[in-house]
């Protein structure tokens, strides 16, 4: 078996990617798959502790973050189309209206 | 088959005693969370069933669910004050007076924000069921989110109450700054989230469970059995402390909280600005002070403690946030700065982290809420036919207009600014006084800086009162945008705001009940200065 310090660097390397991601990337769509990024990253820590530890808590978790990102996709989505029906792009350096 | 047979009656002998068990349980626990979700869904029913013009009957019926709501919460504390705190779920679910509170006020948040919402949605001509379905909705997540006793509940009860707020701040489909607040509030977010789970997996990885009493057991015994997982606990606290700094919008973290508050429709920001604020202090509270609370100061082992990144969050946010609303034209954006520097008045009771600190912060939430509802239903009532109502300008001449709204609005921003006699004051010398308490050189300079924070507020809260009773009226302004439900607000609020400063004593005997059983900081503090002594150079704190 793999030892856990593998399982965790992989997850702190997908982890940093999504959150470099979200401020490098312009296109709605890519940056909501970023944060996508980051909450799998925190899934695989917290598989790889559960079954370092025997403990389930940490797969019962991954199961509720599954469902909340499905929500949160949902809801991103949802503002997503509101925002191109109005625009008619998905950059965000043109929403501009409220100054920054 | 018959062995099938068997086993499902050995199933359903056993699974349906315990469900019950598990439903007679949420039921003791949980009631007022019970009664908003059902009405919430009720609204959501109405809004289906109604025609277009009666949408309304969706925002009584879920002022309905709002006043069951208190009822149950006050009935809670009143009849099993003695029990308390109560434990249950599977040690998920923790109800005592810190968490009564908190839910006492998210439900008058829902309904003040239920009552100044209505009028605003007819003038914007977008009065949908829905919306109020989608507050209750949210105010349940607040109201989970202070009986959190584990982080896997407190992670639901924190979404359920955002992406509530994340489609209010949407609210107004067809308008641009509506779309662009909600894309921003909601990116950031939903990062913020992120980044607060990741903190809990790392925590995780090393306590081996998410229960908060475990962590506070768990982490200190780690880290001096095993000096290498200090860095590992070290990213886990960092992220969940940044993490909630941006939930609360702490400066620098706050960069949503400006868009996100002048893009969304007023009744939004005001709700934002008081519950989720107040739920995202009781998170914070939870995590750092319940699960994280032994982890505060630096140890030998080389753990850093997080009570010195706290008091710099605390000291930015108050700055930054006074600096940046000196030059705001517009009214929702200025509060919004306003807001950030708050959060860093009430981060203050945090570092403090004696008992008297724990009193402050949860004092200063409930005089907050009576404070800013105030000043936004002003605000709100300003917003009417084709003028926006949103710019510091509109406010020029109220007081020739409506004498009785710009006197309490004044009533309003003195009680912002801090300025006696009035609820603010009280609040803000709590706070302070706890820095002092504690006797720490630095929490003392902590406190002076908030006192000159405190003087450069009052010159933009002063700024309103300057246009409503120095500045020429505007000819022809049609006449405010009021209801009973704002009117009824404005003059609680203001009542309020007047009272508890003159006569706090009622409100800190609850704050104080509230904040009982917060672990203070363990260790006298003379002790720790005189190691900073011993050792000059070694932690600058």
């Amino acid at each position: 078996m793999l030892p856990i310090t593998n399982f965790i660097l992989l997850s702190a390397v997908i982890f940093s990617i999504g959150a470099v991601g979200v401020f490098f990337k312009r296109n709605i769509i890519t940056i909501l798959l970023c944060i996508e990024l980051m909450l799998n990253a925190a899934n695989l820590a917290f598989v790889a502790f559960a079954s370092y530890f025997g403990d389930s808590t940490g797969q019962l978790f991954v199961f509720i973050v599954m469902t909340v990102a499905a929500a949160e996709a949902a809801v991103g989505l949802g503002l997503v189309i509101a925002i191109f029906r109005n625009r008619e792009t998905l950059n965000v350096d043109e929403a501009n209206i409220l100054k920054l | 088959m018959t062995v099938e047979g068997t086993g499902l009656a050995v199933f359903v002998s056993t699974a349906v005693p315990s469900a019950v068990d598990l439903l007679a349980e949420v039921r003791d626990l949980a009631m007022p969370e019970i009664i908003v979700s059902v009405f919430a869904c009720l609204a959501l029913l109405v809004a289906a069933g109604a025609g277009p013009r009666h949408q309304r009957l969706a925002g009584w019926a879920s002022l309905g669910g709002t006043a069951l709501g208190l009822v149950s919460v006050v009935s809670i504390w009143i009849a099993q004050g003695r029990t308390l705190p109560r434990i249950g779920l599977a040690g998920m679910y923790v109800v005592d007076e810190f968490a009564l509170l908190f839910k006492g006020i998210a439900v008058v948040a829902a309904a003040v924000t239920i009552a100044i919402s209505m009028r605003f949605l007819t003038e914007e001509r977008t009065e949908r069921g829905e919306y109020y379905a989608l507050v209750l909705f949210a105010t349940v997540g607040m109201m989970l989110v202070p009986s959190g006793a584990d982080l896997l509940s407190l992670f639901i009860a924190l979404e359920l109450m955002s992406l509530s707020v994340y489609v209010l701040v949407g609210y107004l489909r067809g308008d641009g700054r509506s779309n662009e607040a909600a894309m921003k509030y909601f990116l950031l977010g939903a990062f913020s989230s992120g980044v607060l789970l990741y903190g809990m997996s790392l925590v995780y990885g090393v306590a081996g469970s998410t229960r908060l009493v475990d962590l506070a057991v768990a982490l200190p015994q780690a880290i001096s059995a095993n000096g290498d997982l200090v860095l590992l606990v070290g990213v886990g606290v960092a992220l969940l402390v940044a993490g909630l700094a941006f939930k609360v919008a702490a400066a620098p973290f706050h960069v949503w909280a400006p868009d996100a508050y002048e893009g969304a429709p007023t009744p939004v920001t005001a709700f934002m600005s008081v519950g989720v604020k107040a739920a995202s202090f009781a998170l914070l509270v939870r995590i750092l002070v319940d699960g994280l609370g032994p982890l505060r100061a630096a140890v030998e082992s080389g753990w850093p403690g997080w009570d010195l990144s706290v008091g710099v969050l605390a000291a930015v946010a108050m700055t930054w946030g006074n600096l940046a609303a000196l030059t705001q034209k517009n009214a929702k954006r200025l509060l919004a700065y306003s807001a950030v520097a708050h959060s860093g008045y009430a981060l203050l009771g945090v570092v403090a982290g004696n008992r008297m600190g724990y009193t402050g912060l949860v004092l200063y939430i409930v005089v907050y809420v009576a404070m800013n509802f105030g000043a936004f239903a002003v605000l709100i009532a300003l917003r009417r036919g084709t003028i926006a109502g949103d710019g510091i300008e509109d406010f020029r001449g109220l007081a020739a207009r409506a004498p009785g709204m710009a006197a309490l609005m004044t009533v309003f921003m003195l009680g912002l600014g801090g300025i006696p006699p009035t609820a603010g004051f009280v609040g803000k010398f709590y706070l302070f006084a706890a820095l002092v308490e504690t006797g720490d050189r630095w929490l003392v300079a902590l406190a002076a800086l908030a006192l000159v924070n405190t003087a450069i507020s009052a010159y933009y809260y002063l700024l309103f009162v300057k246009a409503m009773y120095a500045d020429a009226d505007e000819a022809g302004a049609p006449a405010l945008a009021t209801s009973p439900g704002l009117l009824a607000v404005v003059v609680v609020s203001g009542v309020l705001t007047l009272a508890v400063g003159v006569y706090p004593q009622p409100v800190i005997a609850v704050s104080g009940a509230a904040a009982e059983r917060l672990e203070p900081a363990p260790g006298p503090k003379p002790t720790r200065n005189s190691a900073e002594r011993a050792a000059p150079g070694g932690r600058a704190r």
